[in-house]
């Protein structure tokens, strides 16, 4: 398991490489990559700025990958989240989960932005000519999530 | 103990962290949050709804109800709009 919290660029391809290289085991590996749309509720920005907690958006996101590891079958996760200032078109975070087969892979990846996207300690502040706004959490979002719960509820969370 | 805010709730207070003693009656994160907000205007401000404002206790996501027990660090937030 990889957690890497960094303002840099990402490069994809190469946090792939680094996940496979030297393995035969995995037979699939699944990539989600998160980007900045250049407008936010049908008007154009000029970029996101994102805040974290830099010790627990850490230490969440290692409990959601163990939480991961647990319901599937995984041989290797590598999570990335940047933060700082980010411009339209740029990568904002990256999730590559491995496995032998799609499912597992497919599933947890899902899994893990759910989360993401509701329980990782960051907040986007989206900057229009000059002037910054803070991005309002969607329920959309807590509902991707709840759905991974029974109950509804968060488990990793206890 | 140690205070951190973040994101609005950050910039409603005007400060990133600081160190509080607060009182022996403050028992819950929901205690420490209505004595906070009694700090001053822009505390007040900040916890003017406390039903939104998330909190972590130790880098652990906890509820309002939530004994803040031994904490070292206790945080304050909106909800999260990460990923």
């Amino acid at each position: 398991m990889a957690v890497r919290l960094q303002h840099e660029p990402l490069d994809a391809v190469a946090e792939v490489a680094a996940l496979t290289r030297g393995r035969t085991d995995i037979g699939a590996i699944v990539t989600f990559t998160g980007i900045c749309r250049g407008s936010e509720d049908g008007a154009p920005i000029t970029a996101l700025t994102l805040e974290h907690y830099p010790d627990m958006a850490e230490a969440e996101i290692a409990r959601h990958i163990e939480e991961a590891e647990r319901r599937w079958a995984l041989l290797g996760v590598t999570v990335i989240h940047r933060y700082g200032r980010i411009a339209p078109g740029e990568e904002i975070v990256l999730v590559i989960t491995a496995s032998s087969h799609r499912q597992d892979a497919f599933a947890a990846a899902e899994f893990l932005m759910d989360y993401l996207k509701t329980r990782a300690p960051f907040w986007k502040q989206v900057e229009r000519a000059g002037h910054g706004s803070w991005v309002d959490a969607k329920s959309a979002d807590d509902q991707a999530a709840d759905r991974w719960t029974a109950t509804g509820h968060d488990a990793a969370a206890e | 103990m140690k205070i951190l805010y973040f994101a609005w709730v950050r910039e409603r207070i005007g400060k990133a962290d600081e160190e509080l003693d607060p009182p022996a009656g403050v028992v819950t994160v929901a205690d420490l949050m209505r004595w906070l907000a009694g700090r001053g205007e822009e505390y007040s401000y900040a916890f003017d709804n406390p039903k939104v404002i998330r909190a972590a206790i130790d880098r652990l996501h906890v509820r309002a109800d939530t004994a803040i027990g031994s904490a070292r660090e206790i945080a304050f937030f909106p909800p999260m709009t990460g990923g």
